[in-house]
């Protein structure tokens, strides 16, 4: 089919060896996009600075502006695990003079920062423009954008504390990116005609094999996804194990426990995971964990706070109703639009600790 | 009442069908009047009452049997709900247990996250719309279709902004591919990490997507052949998810896609419009799509050049790897199920290559000693799961399941001590090894890794 209109169109084409019987073929289908369209959609900038805008920001006021709307979530070094995975660490001076980052060979740094990665600094600078903040996205002017990627590059002792990032200087900027050679293009998984770089043959008998199990999933691991048994069907060819309990040692104890489960009424111990679910539900865990921070203060630490506090409750209601700001830091919490419903139970639900 | 039933003799029994053949036509043709709506009224009550003293009869009978045979259930004895109770279907009430689920701990956020798919309960190869899994980097939205722009810009003659009127306009393709992250089965290349196929494989769906062939598109707008050698992709959610796709590509397989599974794309999936990248890891299949700009060179974006790369021993990163290499896994028994006794089991499974057709499936039940071919199920299409069957009889005894999938270039899906000979144990992405399930004596089988 794609083959086909290929050929249509190329057949056209050649009769007339105008573009303009393309857009005949599809006559007022489509319009030509506009010089400001273009402009407003087209952020992209690449390695080679191609829709880079002009513009400049230093490290110091990248620092002001990493305070106030990044740090909440990533460290105000950058360094923070509980959101993201950290953007600064693990580098050193030799890497900057390498461009490779001796951290990434063997095992030395498990957790892998956006700086070791990172091998062209354009990706930096489109990201922050076009995603971050998170929760506002697309909101900072070019200037903040450099001043951003001046103030992690900075952090990660690439440039000096006193510098200006700007449309001027960062390809020179680039030449001291960490990773920058770091990247290799030379594999089979680019294209659906590349080589593969594994070779495995179709033994089909008396096949080599070590008879040995290499790796066991942990019996002391299997409820950490909830219960099994409720993640399969209650009735067909097989059934979910029940891993609250441990391992049935016979077919005949696995048989008991079926029949078991069978006859038990449906488990009441729902309404945590509910809970959880409606948290979820009205956005209120994109800010908040149940026991860690992430914009807002964790779950458990609001109960702790108002374990004596009389009518918390109520309070708490309309806070979350109406939006508050003050109490745990600088960063206020907007007006919740969840029904007066999900906001009661939720409070609740808080101020019980979990 | 019926002239069939006076010959036959026989008492209707399905209320469907107590309304006389010619009365319902004259009904259906004219409508109801009064006098109509009484006789029919009637002739149910009659109908009604005809098979509630049938079940009371059986109620009464004392021979011995399973009660839901003896005792005529509700559904058989009473008047059911009415077409459009539920005007969009949806699954039945028992159906509660097959849900996508999260892996705690993997991320942190939940709208930066992953929710993966119940492989372990699916059938065939389509992926129910609602039960495809999710993968956001931040959060996702219901986009009005009529405020929905879609731009191609960069080296073409005429930049062009389309609406969701022109986009299904024009010719369209329908097809069936499956879409896999590149980070699937990611938690497993060292050890067994997570406890089921849900959250090793579910990071994989399997639909009918429709759309207009990207090709179409950048001809119209007069694209550059000489010059344009990638295209990059952009989505209009908030992270304007980016990713480069080389011109070949973009030109022979993809699709800018409004429909799955017969209907318009599901808001998780890119409502109103996403692209369709056969073969190509799920990140570059690029939701709510709103741009494509032909470029000269790649573009290296933050899910280019810092995730969705493969790191190898030596500290190299292998950048723009997107390729879903040749894979199988059995679905079902699988880890965290058990089966209920020895005997006949049907092993099931999926299989699929990002390079093509599947062409054989292998299964083996004792580690990977032995192997026999599966049975490989309809349709054949490339770039699209393919569901394989394997005849077993268990005989109590503890036994490793394995699968084993070979595509039409000869592809072999490796054993995971070969793939890590190649890329260590670090790279996060593309995990296409055979998977091993351990079956205990018990019944109870669990993820286990062996070659
Ligand atoms: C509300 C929390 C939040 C705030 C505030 C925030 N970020 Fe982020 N940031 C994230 C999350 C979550 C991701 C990962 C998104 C994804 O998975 O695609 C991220 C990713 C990033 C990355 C890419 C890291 C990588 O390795 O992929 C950079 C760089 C970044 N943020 C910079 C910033 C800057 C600069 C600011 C302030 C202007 C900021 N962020 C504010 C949550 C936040
Ligand atoms: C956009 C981020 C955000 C969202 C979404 C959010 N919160 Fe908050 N929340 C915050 C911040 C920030 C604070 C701390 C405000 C302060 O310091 O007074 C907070 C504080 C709170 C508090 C404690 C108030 C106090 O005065 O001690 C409660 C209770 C709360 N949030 C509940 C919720 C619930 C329930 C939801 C979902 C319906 C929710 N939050 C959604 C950011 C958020």
């Amino acid at each position: 089919m794609f083959k086909r209109i290929n050929l249509f169109l190329a057949v056209v084409a050649s009769m007339a060896l105008s573009v303009s019987v393309y857009a005949d073929a599809y006559t007022n289908i489509g319009r030509a996009a506009t010089a400001e369209e273009i402009a407003a959609w087209d952020i992209d900038v690449r390695p080679d600075f191609k829709g880079l805008p002009a513009g400049s920001g230093s490290v110091e006021e990248g620092e002001e502006l990493w305070e106030e709307k990044c740090a909440s979530c990533h460290g105000v070094f950058g360094e923070s695990n509980e959101v993201f995975t950290p953007i600064v660490g693990g580098i050193s001076e030799g890497d900057v003079k390498a461009g490779r980052v001796a951290n990434l060979v063997g095992n030395r740094q498990p957790q892998k920062t956006t700086i070791m990665k990172v091998a062209t600094i354009s990706t930096l600078w489109d990201y922050i423009n076009r995603a971050m903040p998170w929760t506002a996205p697309k909101s900072l002017k070019p200037d903040e954008v450099y001043a951003a990627t001046a103030y992690i590059l900075s952090l990660s002792g690439v440039i000096p504390e006193d510098f200006t990032l700007s449309d001027k200087n960062i390809a020179e900027v680039q030449k001291l990116m960490p990773n920058r050679n770091g990247m290799s293009l030379k594999h089979g998984l680019r294209t659906v005609d590349g080589k593969p770089d594994v070779h495995s043959k179709a033994c089909m008998k008396n096949c080599k094999t070590t008879g040995k199990l290499t790796s066991t999933f942990p019996v002391s691991a299997r409820n950490t996804h909830g219960n099994i048994q409720q993640q399969n069907r209650t009735f067909g060819a097989v059934r979910g194990i029940d891993t609250t309990q441990p391992p049935a040692k016979t077919l005949k104890e696995t048989q008991e426990r079926l029949k078991l489960a069978a006859t038990e009424k449906k488990g009441s111990a729902k309404a945590k995971g509910d809970m959880l679910s409606v948290a979820k539900k009205n956005n209120c865990l994109t800010c908040h964990g149940v026991k860690n921070k992430i914009v807002g203060p964790s779950f458990n630490d609001i109960a702790t706070k108002y374990k004596d506090v009389k009518n918390a409750n109520v309070t708490l209601e309309g806070k979350v109703k109406k939006g508050t700001s003050g109490t745990w830091g600088d960063i206020p919490m907007p007006a919740q639009s969840a029904s007066d419903r999900d906001i009661k139970a939720l409070v609740n639900w808080i101020l019980k600790g979990n | 009442m019926d002239d069939r039933n006076k010959k036959t003799g026989r008492i209707q029994s399905a209320p469907e069908n107590f309304l006389d053949a010619d009365l319902a036509h004259e009904i259906t043709t004219k409508g109801l009047n009064p006098e109509r709506r009484s006789f029919m009224l009637k002739s149910f009550l009659a109908a009604s009452a005809a098979i509630a003293s049938g079940s009371a009869f059986a109620g009464k009978a004392k021979s011995a049997g399973d009660p839901n045979i003896l005792n005529l259930p509700e559904h058989s004895t009473t008047l059911g709900k009415p077409v459009t109770a539920n005007p969009y279907g949806v699954p039945s009430k028992y159906e509660t247990n097959l849900l996508r689920r999260e892996s705690p701990g993997l991320t942190r956020v939940s709208a930066a996250s992953v929710s993966f798919a119940p492989l372990q309960g699916l059938f065939g190869i389509i992926t129910p719309s609602g039960l495809h899994f999710e993968r956001h980097h931040q959060g996702w939205h219901d986009i009005d279709p009529s405020k929905h722009r879609f731009m191609i810009n960069g080296l073409v003659k005429n930049p062009k902004v389309y609406t969701m009127d022109d986009l299904m306009r024009l010719p369209s393709v329908s097809r069936m591919h499956f879409i896999e992250c590149g980070a699937n089965s990611a938690m497993e290349w060292g050890n067994n990490a997570v406890p089921t196929v849900q959250y090793t494989h579910g990071m994989l769906s399997c639909s009918e997507f429709t759309g207009v062939p990207l090709s179409v598109l950048l001809d119209d707008c007069g694209y550059d052949k000489k010059k344009g050698k990638f295209v990059l992709a952009e989505g209009s959610d908030g992270s304007g998810m980016t990713r480069t796709v080389p011109i070949d590509q973009a030109l022979d397989d993809v699709i800018v896609a409004w429909a799955m599974n017969g209907e318009m794309l599901r808001p998780e999936n890119g409502y109103p419009l996403r692209l369709v990248v056969p073969g190509v890891q799920g990140v570059s299949w690029v939701k709510w799509l709103r741009r494509i700009e032909v470029g000269d060179k790649p573009y290296a974006t933050k899910d280019e050049a810092v995730h969705y790369i493969d790191l190898m021993p030596d500290g190299q990163y292998r950048q723009y790897t997107s390729i879903q290499e040749c894979k199988s896994v059995i679905t079902s028994p699988s880890a965290g199920q058990v089966l209920l006794d020895k005997g006949f089991y049907n092993i099931t499974g999926l299989a699929w290559s990002g390079r093509g057709k599947i062409k054989r499936v292998d299964v083996s039940v004792d580690g990977g000693k032995n192997w026999k071919k599966a049975r490989l199920e309809s349709p054949d299409l490339p770039k699209c799961l393919r569901r394989f069957n394997f005849d077993w009889v268990w005989d109590g005894s503890p036994a490793i399941l394995q699968s084993r999938a070979i595509d039409e270039t000869g592809y072999v899906q490796p054993k995971i001590n070969e793939l890590r000979e190649v890329r260590g144990t670090r790279s996060i992405y593309h995990n296409n090894a055979i998977q091993s399930w351990k079956l205990a004596a018990s019944g109870e089988l669990s993820n286990v890794q062996t070659y």
